[in-house]
């Protein structure tokens, strides 16, 4: 059975995932994503995975929830604050969420995992480090070279030409 | 450990849904991103928890992966919102139909 400390990091991920998507704000709606994440690194915690939960606070808090603040920033203020959706598919959409979470949850009890227990000690953070420079060496630097070559194609995405043209645009 | 796999799974299960949520619902393109983030995450605890109760380094190890691929993802994802805010001056994906032929 769950403890307190998992019920209230579950009350605080999936309530905030909501307000994430159902504020009208964009702004409050980027804090409450951040609140969201921060709610699975403690889920990380409670798996005995204190280094991953450190990286997603590291990347998923700190950098992301920021980025998307600052691209919420750049947009027209009416916008921030206008619901943009489809209203005739809100049921539906509800309807596919209640579906998907009944039936995947209902095939997830029934399965032989709801009997799983462990008490065995937790992963050491050292291996996660020898497993990154033994065999995951080409994947790791396939990763770096992945991460370089996306945030290089997203800076020139988002370059302004007009500016590069010497004619300074308002 | 006082938890069990089930417990995780079904939060995981939760966040799954009320991201298709988003997706199925949602015009807004940043609103689209968050629900994009929220399958991620669901699937990144996922990943840890089985990864705990085998117990096996692998799942940590393809977590780590896993957000930080995200985080290239994200990247992309908002210079290319910055890209059709731009060029439509909205954020309305109905909006952006110049592929639409």
């Amino acid at each position: 059975m769950a403890d307190i400390a998992f019920l209230a990091l579950a009350v605080i991920t999936i309530g905030s995932a909501i307000a994430a998507l159902e504020m009208r704000s964009l702004i409050y709606g980027s804090i409450a994503l951040m609140g969201s994440l921060g709610g699975i690194a403690g889920f990380f915690l409670l798996l005995d995975a204190p280094f991953v939960a450190l990286f997603q606070l590291a990347v998923y808090v700190g950098s992301i929830a920021v980025l998307i603040l600052f691209t919420v920033m750049l947009v027209k203020r009416e916008l921030i604050f206008k619901k943009i959706e489809d209203k005739r598919r809100k049921f539906a959409g509800i309807g596919l969420m209640l579906l998907i979470m009944v039936s995947l949850g209902a095939v997830f009890i029934d399965s032989g995992i709801k009997t799983i227990t462990t008490d065995e000690p937790p992963v050491d953070f050292r291996d996660i480090g020898t497993d990154f420079v033994t065999y995951y060496w080409p994947a790791l630097i396939l990763m770096g070279l992945i991460l370089a070559s996306t945030v290089t194609g997203a800076l020139v995405l988002a370059r302004r030409v007009d500016v590069e043209d010497g004619q300074r645009a308002n | 450990m006082a938890n069990e796999l089930i417990d995780f799974t079904l939060v995981s299960i939760a966040l799954l849904g009320i991201g298709i949520y988003g997706l199925a619902v949602k015009r807004n393109f940043i609103r689209m991103l968050f629900a994009i983030e929220i399958i991620i995450n669901a699937a990144n605890l996922n990943l840890v928890a089985f990864g705990r109760f085998i117990p096996d380094s692998g799942g940590q190890t393809l977590a780590l992966f896993s957000i930080a691929i995200a985080a290239a993802e994200v990247a992309v994802g908002l210079s290319l919102i910055i890209v059709a805010y731009r060029m439509y001056q909205n954020i309305d994906i109905a909006d952006f139909r110049s592929l639409k032929g």
